[in-house]
């Protein structure tokens, strides 16, 4: 495929736009061509709030995700509003412990895990986002976990370094949900 | 024979397109006379208003900048932060100050730009043809004031220099007068106090100037300074309304020197 | 070239300041907020002066005051903020200064929205203020071209003495691309002629002013520099065509939109359909010449663009009118889908 459209979603305060940015990062240390774009405005605050990823071997076109290849999803409305745009064949990965998965797509595969649980049984406090791009990393081919270790070098900022841990610990925990 | 008296060397020689009898002349002359006593013509950049004094830049003999109305504070902000070693000055009437500029002047003043302001408050736009002024005092007729200023309808009338003077950021706020020498021996020390406190880099320092108008006033230029005198002064106390030298004053920004 | 993510404001930002901009003036307005904040952490660093001033009004005077000293100095709003530095930016203009003004458009009119829009052309090509005068307009479409349209606007400012802006919006400001920042030799243009920093006695005052009373005086001065304009239109036009040496239908998007029309554009020679992709690069000046050259072939053009079709009149002048210019577009915020791009070209003859 040439093109990778991958669409996070949920509500602002669970690290969408965070997961994102480490999705962005693993494009950008493959040599790809990538585009990282917010949703912006009111629903920064506390609302809800997604994010497009692009990930291409070409120049991105529209970086805009309409139809997505890959869907995160993190609250119920976000699951709701989106599982109906995603491509055939596209992939689904969403929190179990807060989605209820209704949808009668049987074109697209559905992945759900409790990953808000696992992080809190895990002591990964606000860690469901990187554990859910821990299962995507598991059932896609889009990178190594090299290149998203990586990534999360450079996405978690130096002054909050001691976090790197937790976060490789999230994704492992999400590649073994 | 000796020279006792001449022209100020930063005031241009040419005719200046003031009435007669209008006071302009009397604070450009003070004004230079201060740039040239301070040696500092070569390192002054002054930024002309929107009125009366919009062609000083003729005049003046340092470098100059012509702003939009209102604009000048604004104007003199951008070239003393990136000149921090140059004096600036505005030279900025009421209606510029004090009306359309009020938030330049304001904020210029709060975050204690370091910067001069020679603001001629004349109760009146002279410019325009003689409408009512931020300054234009209560019963005062003027064309857009007909009845005299109602301040039931017009409001009232801003003091500048009290006004600045409760801001921190201000270094200096004096109001003075050009009606008679010794008001225009202070006026003239002020001006001076005022780019001294550039120089040392204490902020924002304002002189107000009470100044005539007399083709607006409708006055003969003698009894405008009687009318100055006899109204204005009353309602514009001359005095020092802020100054830090005499009290405890952090300079905020850096001097000239 | 060192490959870095960039948010589209913070690689302006960055590219200015790599580009000798010594200072900044803005006043907090979305979706550029990131450009100020970038700027109020690296400018000091860089020697330079960011200040948040306390309207648009007066970052712009702001700018105009730096800018006659001879500094490179730079502002940045969004669309209701343009506005109000309309009035400078007419000063700035008649009084032949460089500077640079980044437009992060949104929807308007009003208040509008804070999506993005690029219902500023008219505004920024036609009539940014008051008075006879052109202002250089690039339209960047990537991040990339975000930071090689701030070094160039920079760069034509001085060369040309005049006000550049780069048009971007919403969608480019806060996207994050990858972005490689070019070795910049901030070009040297002697301003002692002619900047009001200071003449230490050596030399007559300098006035950087916009007034002239006499109207022949007024007259000369504007039409010494449309004399500059018309060399400027000569010299200075950019854009690219994609697919156009046997089009039939030429689509024409600028900035961000032209991204969503490649797409559709893409998918269009899947389905046989011959189209091609003209997107201007500067806006004023417009390439007159290219477009002519990218559509030779075409049966039609369809402009495609964030607003209610403000580029329209601009291809029928430079085409001649001698093609029917269609016109498709989602405005307020709304951003065309490459889909209902697509509808519109088949709509157009073009499903065969």
């Amino acid at each position: 495929m040439a093109t990778t459209e991958i669409l996070l979603a949920g509500f602002g305060g669970q690290g969408i736009l965070f997961a994102g940015k480490i999705l962005a990062y693993c494009g950008l240390m493959d040599n790809k061509e990538l585009s990282w774009l917010p949703s912006y405005g009111p629903e920064m605050r506390g609302g809800t709030c997604n994010c497009s990823v692009c990930i291409s071997d070409e120049p991105i076109g529209s970086p805009l995700v309409l139809t997505p290849d890959l869907l995160i999803a993190m609250n119920q409305p976000s699951f709701d509003k989106f599982v109906k745009s995603v491509r055939p064949g596209g992939k689904v990965f969403f929190d179990s412990t807060l989605i209820e998965a209704n949808t009668d797509r049987t074109d697209i595969q559905l992945f759900g895990i409790p990953s808000q649980q696992l992080a809190d049984d895990n002591a990964l406090k606000g860690g469901s986002n990187i554990i859910l791009l821990g299962k995507l990393l598991k059932e896609t081919n889009l990178c190594s976990l090299e290149v998203m270790q990586k990534a999360i070098e450079k996405v978690v900022p130096p002054k909050k370094a001691a976090l790197i841990p937790n976060n490789f610990k999230a994704i492992e925990i999400g590649m073994n949900a | 024979m000796a020279v006792v008296f001449e022209r100020p060397k930063s005031l241009v020689d040419i005719p200046t397109h003031y009435c007669p009898g209008c006071t302009h002349g009397i604070v450009h002359r003070i004004l230079c006379e201060v740039i040239d006593e301070m040696g500092i013509e070569g390192d002054t950049i002054g930024v002309c208003p929107v009125g009366c004094s919009v062609m000083a830049y003729d005049y003046f003999n340092c470098d100059m900048i012509e702003a939009a109305h209102g604009r000048a504070p604004a104007v003199a902000t951008g070239v003393k932060r990136t000149n921090p070693d140059k004096y600036v000055f505005t030279y900025q009437g009421d209606g510029d100050l004090a009306a359309i500029g009020t938030a330049e002047t304001v904020h210029a003043a709060t975050r204690g730009e370091n910067i001069v302001v020679i603001f001629i408050n004349n109760t009146i736009y002279g410019m325009t043809g003689g409408q009512m002024a931020p300054t234009t005092i209560p019963g005062q007729v003027t064309q857009t004031t007909p009845f005299g200023r109602d301040p039931q309808l017009a409001g009232f009338p801003v003091r500048v220099c009290e006004m600045l003077s409760t801001l921190t950021g201000t270094a200096m706020a004096q109001r003075v007068a050009v009606d008679s020498v010794p008001h225009i021996r202070e006026a003239k020390k002020a001006i001076r106090k005022a780019f001294e406190n550039q120089k040392a880099g204490r902020g924002f320092s304002i002189v107000e100037v009470l100044s005539t108008c007399p083709t607006n006033w409708g006055l003969a230029p003698l009894d405008a300074i009687k009318r100055l005198q006899d109204e204005m002064i009353p309602y514009y106390p001359l005095g020092v309304y802020k100054d830090v030298t005499e009290g405890v004053f952090e300079n905020v920004q850096g001097g000239n020197e | 070239m060192e490959r870095n993510l960039m948010k589209g404001n913070e690689a302006l930002a960055e590219a200015a300041i790599r580009a000798g901009c010594k200072c900044f003036f803005g006043y907090p307005i979305t979706p550029q907020t990131e450009l100020a904040a970038y700027m109020a952490k690296r400018m000091h660093k860089a020697g330079g002066v960011f200040l948040q001033a306390e309207s648009e009004v007066a970052a712009i005077n702001m700018v105009l005051g730096a800018a006659s000293t001879g500094v490179r100095a730079m502002t940045s709003s969004s669309s209701p903020g343009i506005s109000l530095k309309s009035e400078g930016v007419s000063y700035i203009a008649g009084s032949d200064l460089p500077a640079v003004i980044i437009n992060v458009e949104r929807g308007g009119p009003g208040l509008g929205g804070i999506q993005p829009s690029q219902a500023d052309y008219w505004q920024a090509t036609k009539a940014l203020g008051h008075g006879d005068f052109q202002l250089l307009v690039y339209a960047p479409a990537s991040v990339q071209e975000m930071v090689d349209y701030v070094v160039k606007a920079f760069d034509r400012a001085d060369k040309y003495r005049m006000p550049a802006m780069i048009l971007a919006d919403g969608l480019l400001g806060q996207m994050m691309e990858p972005v490689s920042f070019p070795e910049i030799n901030p070009d040297a243009y002697d301003k002692s002629g002619w900047a009001t920093n200071g003449h230490k006695n050596a030399r007559e005052h300098h006035i950087v002013n916009s007034l002239y009373l006499q109207p022949d005086a007024l007259e000369k001065s504007i039409v010494d520099r449309y004399k500059k304009y018309e060399i400027i239109k000569e010299t200075e036009t950019e854009a690219e065509s994609y697919l156009t040496e046997d089009c039939d239908i030429l689509l024409c998007a600028f900035g961000a939109t032209a991204r969503v029309v490649k797409s559709a554009v893409n998918s269009a020679r899947e389905l046989g359909i011959k189209a091609g992709l003209f997107r201007p690069k500067t806006l004023w000046p417009f390439p007159v010449k290219e477009i002519n050259e990218a559509a030779k072939t075409a049966k039609c053009l369809l402009s495609v663009e964030m607003s209610m079709g403000q580029m329209v009149d601009d291809i029928k002048l430079a085409i001649n009118c001698s093609k029917p210019v269609h016109f498709f577009g989602r405005t307020g915020g709304v951003i065309p889908t490459p889909d209902e791009v697509l509808e519109e070209i088949k709509k157009l003859g073009g499903a065969k």
